[in-house]
């Protein structure tokens, strides 16, 4: 029996034309020259990838009547943890998550380092602004009853960042090292604790033992700029996509519009 | 692409599976038999799996045991601390002559190595005294500071023979008994020894209600009853045995 090898696939589109050649002769202006650069940039980048049309989809998807500035709640909390994110990656050049060292860092940064305290109060601000805008954006949702189908999976998405922002917030609380986020995360650990059967276990888990021990800051910090951001960014991205794939829905005070017969019909 | 399916179809026509709804024999269009499924290349009669379902098996399998050799090592890692018993030395606190029998005396010590001030510890130690002990037969009593509500340090307030708590307003009597509040449990106690005449003080342990002892519990977990059952011993601490 004769081996059969498949033919290469044909491609399915011909490609797009390449730009024009400019004139040879006296050409375009500097200026024009200029302008036109970028668009080549744009041009050689989306003909290599094709984000044009992703962009251009996303930003300019058709969105229902009545969309007003409760919808942009969603986009406030993103911009929020984007800001979170920014801080929090500089705060780390200048932190260090010892325990003899932590709280002496914080000084540093509070004090010293120049801008220190304003980036430190914009991480530490914007924590409590995210959960604020979080929890108003949830609500938009559950109000103008976006939460329903086809929606309930990124509603159950969203709950799950609400559970992880929190964690970032308990998590965060004990990184100054001072009284009071000691002995706040102490109480924390301990109210966790209290969950039957597994609660126990959990603590050790976050304290690594069963004391407040030497290594439960780093964990801590561990927790707090890797494990959690990391699954928030994934978990956005997927709420994201969903929100653009399935549209966002019209306020509950908009009926939708049939068409002239139907309309008759109805009365 | 096109050639491939056209042999695969004429492979599975002159297989004679079914007929095909041009060449078959009664012309009804509507309720012509669907075209059967085409085999997979190299297909044999009476094969149990194809090459195909064979190999991505195997791929899958390959992926999962890759996976898993880095992510179960990873984890194992992060979790180690849960399984592990946590060593904790006797320490000394000072002559039996430092403790009466009517009032505590504090004393510090290191409950965590190599964090400073932050691990360290005060507890209440007294003499055992016959005419309110008589549950417990240890001859020193060492009251641990940890409130049961949810940690937080309490204090002996000697005059009104109490323990309070700041954060939440926990009272607990002499023998570390609530009184008032909300926590849920005595206060803990250490295991205690005397040694080169010096009092000792050993491993935490957890009381309920009756003063019977269990291996030593976080706070904010009831020891009465069924719940001794919902907050089990962690593998972190030590039995409570001796």
């Amino acid at each position: 029996m004769a081996i059969r090898i498949p033919k290469p696939p044909l491609p399915g589109r011909r490609r797009p034309p390449r730009p024009a050649e400019p004139p040879p002769d006296g050409g375009p202006a500097l200026k024009d020259q200029a302008a036109e650069a970028g668009v080549g940039i744009a041009g050689w980048v989306d003909e290599r990838t094709g984000v044009g049309g992703f962009t251009k989809g996303m930003l300019f998807r058709k969105v229902p009547k009545g969309t007003n500035w409760f919808y942009t709640l969603g986009s406030a909390t993103l911009f929020a943890f984007l800001s979170q994110a920014v801080t929090g990656i500089f705060l780390a050049m200048y932190y260090d998550p010892s325990p003899d060292r932590a709280y002496d860092s914080v000084q540093h940064i509070t004090n010293e380092v120049w801008l220190g305290d304003l980036v430190r109060g914009m991480h530490r601000w914007g924590a409590t602004v995210m959960i604020v805008l979080i929890f108003l954006h949830m609500g938009r949702v559950f109000f103008f009853g976006a939460y329903k189908y086809p929606r309930e999976l990124n509603w159950v998405i969203g709950v799950v960042l609400l559970v992880l922002t929190l964690g970032m917030g308990f998590t965060g609380y004990l990184l100054p090292f001072d009284q009071r986020s000691f002995w706040a995360t102490v109480v924390g650990v301990n109210i966790n604790g209290t969950a039957p059967v597994l609660g126990p276990y959990l603590s050790d888990f976050l304290r690594a033992g069963p004391e407040f021990g030497a290594t439960t800051l780093s964990r801590f910090y561990a927790i707090h700029m890797l494990l959690i951001p990391i699954l928030i960014a994934a978990l956005i991205t997927i709420h994201l996509y969903l929100v653009v794939k399935l549209g966002t829905t019209a306020p509950p005070w908009l009926k939708a519009k049939l068409p002239e017969p139907l309309e008759k019909e109805r009365v | 692409m096109a050639d491939h399916t056209e042999t695969e179809r004429a492979a599975g026509a002159a297989g004679g599976d079914g007929v095909s709804p041009r060449t078959g024999g009664n012309g009804a269009g509507a309720l012509a038999p669907r075209l059967p499924k085409p085999k997979p290349p190299g297909y044999f009669e009476g094969e149990t799996m194809t090459r195909r379902a064979l190999f991505s098996g195997g791929v899958v399998a390959a992926g999962g045991i890759a996976t898993a050799a880095i992510l179960l090592p990873a984890i194992g890692f992060a979790v180690g601390p849960v399984f592990e018993e946590e060593d904790f030395p006797w320490q000394s606190v000072g002559p039996p002559s430092k403790f009466g029998e009517d009032d505590y005396t504090p004393v510090t010590f290191s409950m965590v190595t190599d964090v400073g001030e932050a691990g360290k510890t005060l507890a209440y130690v007294r003499r055992r005294n016959p005419a309110i002990d008589t549950k417990l037969m240890d001859e020193y009593v060492a009251i641990s500071t940890r409130c049961a509500h949810l940690g937080c340090p309490v204090r002996w307030v000697s005059p009104a023979q109490r323990f309070v708590c700041p954060c939440h307003g926990g009272v607990y009597d002499a023998q570390g008994q609530v009184e008032g509040g909300p926590p849920v449990r005595p206060l803990d106690r250490f295991k205690t020894r005397v040694q080169n005449g010096q009092v000792q003080i050993g491993p935490r342990y957890s009381v309920n209600s009756d003063l019977k002892r269990f291996s030593a519990r976080d706070p904010g977990e009831p020891l009465d009853g069924l719940w001794q059952y919902l907050y089990p011993k962690r593998f972190s601490v030590p039995p409570v045995s001796g």
